[in-house]
């Protein structure tokens, strides 16, 4: 049984397709790591998941009821799914702590002690346990990262869509994010990425999907898709990655 | 917190082959340059301030009417004999702002939230928040008041205010009250829609994502030109004069008509500019210190 199904999406953006029928399939404790080159349709298809966008065709199923249904309650459903974004999007007014306990007490109900016992819980695991009183400007873009995959996962989410989180970073910076992602995998998060690196993917992936103008090419786990490509254009953007990387 | 000050001192580790700084010749020698240009610019300054304010003072006192304006204007009698009458409607014109402020910020946000609901059963109050911006943008403030204190005593409707201060006060902030509100609505735009997103990602509702995080976020943009709005306020309380209560404007008139002596109105002038003046410099400040938290210090 799967815990994410995306069925036939279509997406348009002013007469442009920019998802073009992608079907997939996301187990539990499974990661999806979603490679392609920027406009290829991978912040969308993660943006139309957490209904951050409405679909123009197919549907999307979670817990094997469709979210995609226009009567489907949007506030219901992003309560089970946590979304990470490039910019981190941390609340500037915020510190911290109330940062990641703003959803766990306004939305889930949790009394705000208990909220705060479970983020300063977090932080100190992901090593942020003296920023708790800090407001997001003083922190690194690695912390603030770390800071924003937190709060996704403070109110126990379903499943985390995480979207090229690593991509504003410095490359000094990558690594403690990353971290971060890894630890996540091994308590059994269904995650999803939409990602730049080649090697983390390979590395923490069950599935990679390859997308190109807005169509899933192929998918398949880490080996056969870095190692033996079978479509001739995943392997021309591997190629192109591999080159970049050398120079 | 703090700005970016201490972030630009980190403690440097020494170590033992790391030069130290002793101040060169060619550096010496540029300080000594921009003392010097300082010393210029300060000598400029004065000079040219000296010329103008002569100058001024020589153009207006020749003119062939300034005994008769210094009688007439500058009366140290007439201006001490009114002073304390003004001075006590000066206080009225302070009470009404007040109470108008309040209620113009009430309003204010009030019309401004209400126009950014986008839930179908909201239409009309929507519609009618456009239609108030509209309307009460376009209508001078004094006709407005014109139109407030003469027209709703007229309608004799039971409980309807009668007083010409509360008429006043209504007019103002009906008047102000739409300016304000697009201060407002200004302020709510300028937030990034992407913070929207990760408020509703994290499953807040449209109106826990405006109470926690788009408004605290506006509020805070927007206080300098809704200072500046406010100093405006301030003067046009005097604007209720026409209503007849016994605020600083109606007070020097009274004491005008006395003796055709006009000073009393640059008394009232006076008191307004005292006000005013301080209002100005702390927006002034406001708006400097934020732009210094946007560019994170620097001098350019």
């Amino acid at each position: 049984m799967s815990l994410l199904t995306i069925e036939g999406v279509w997406k348009h953006y002013h007469g442009l397709s920019v998802l073009r029928g992608i079907d997939l399939e996301v187990a539990p404790h499974e990661v999806v790591c979603l490679i392609g080159a920027s406009g290829s349709g991978k912040s969308t298809l993660l943006r139309c998941v957490n209904l951050l966008e409405t679909i123009d065709d197919g549907a999307i199923y979670l817990d094997d009821t469709e979210i995609t249904d226009v009567r489907a309650d949007a506030d219901d459903v992003r309560r089970r799914i946590g979304m990470v974004f490039q910019a981190y999007n941390l609340f500037p007014h915020m510190t911290v702590l109330d940062n990641i306990t703003l959803a766990p007490r306004k939305v889930h109900g949790v009394r705000p002690e208990k909220a705060e016992a479970r983020a300063r819980e977090l932080l100190d695991r992901f090593g942020l346990a003296d920023k708790a009183g800090e407001y997001p400007d003083r922190l690194s873009g690695g912390q603030q990262q770390r800071v924003a995959v937190i709060r996704a996962v403070a109110t126990d989410p379903r499943l985390l869509l995480l979207d090229e989180v690593t991509s504003a970073l410095d490359p000094t910076l990558v690594t403690e994010v990353l971290g971060v992602i890894r630890e996540l995998k091994e308590t059994g998060m269904t995650m999803i990425l939409a990602t730049h690196e080649m090697g983390f993917a390979r590395d923490i992936a069950d599935t990679v999907c390859f997308l190109e103008g807005g169509v899933l090419l192929e998918s398949g786990p880490p080996e056969q898709i870095f190692s033996a490509p079978e479509h001739p254009r995943t392997r021309a953007f591997l190629q192109r990655v591999l080159e970049a990387r050398r120079m | 917190m703090t700005d970016g000050q201490s972030a630009a001192s980190p403690g440097m580790p020494e170590h033992a082959e790391s030069p130290v700084w002793v101040k060169s010749e060619r550096q010496r020698r540029r300080e000594a340059d921009l003392r010097g240009r300082a010393r210029r610019s300060v000598s400029i300054a004065t000079a040219s301030t000296i010329v103008v304010v002569v100058a001024l003072v020589a153009g207006i006192t020749s003119s062939p009417g300034w005994p008769r304006v210094q009688e007439t204007f500058l009366s140290p009698e007439a201006f001490v004999a009114a002073l304390p009458d003004v001075l006590r409607g000066f206080l009225l014109n302070i009470k009404m702002f007040l109470i108008a402020e309040v209620f113009i910020l009430v309003l204010g946000l009030l019309v401004a939230v209400v126009r950014g609901l986008r839930a179908p059963v909201f239409f009309p109050l929507r519609a009618l928040a456009v239609l108030y911006t509209d309307v009460f943008r376009g209508v001078p403030t004094i006709l407005l008041i014109y139109l407030v204190g003469f027209g709703i005593p007229a309608l004799q409707l039971q409980g309807a205010p009668s007083d010409p201060v509360t008429l006043g006060i209504i007019a103002l902030v009906l008047s102000y009250g739409a300016y304000v509100a697009e201060v407002f609505r200004a302020g709510i735009e300028s937030v990034h829609p992407s913070q929207r997103a990760a408020a509703r990602s994290l499953a807040l509702t449209q109106g826990q994502t405006m109470r926690h995080v788009v408004l605290p976020q506006a509020v805070r943009r927007v206080v300098p030109p809704l200072l500046n709005d406010f100093v405006s306020l301030q003067k046009d309380t005097a604007l209720v004069s026409v209503l007849g209560p016994l605020e600083a404007l109606r007070q020097a008139q009274i004491h005008k008509d006395l003796d055709f002596n006009f000073t009393p109105y640059l008394a009232a002038a006076l008191l307004f500019i005292l006000l005013t003046v301080p209002m100005a410099r702390f927006t002034d400040h406001l708006a400097a210190r934020a732009a210094r938290r946007r560019t994170g210090g620097g001098t350019a």
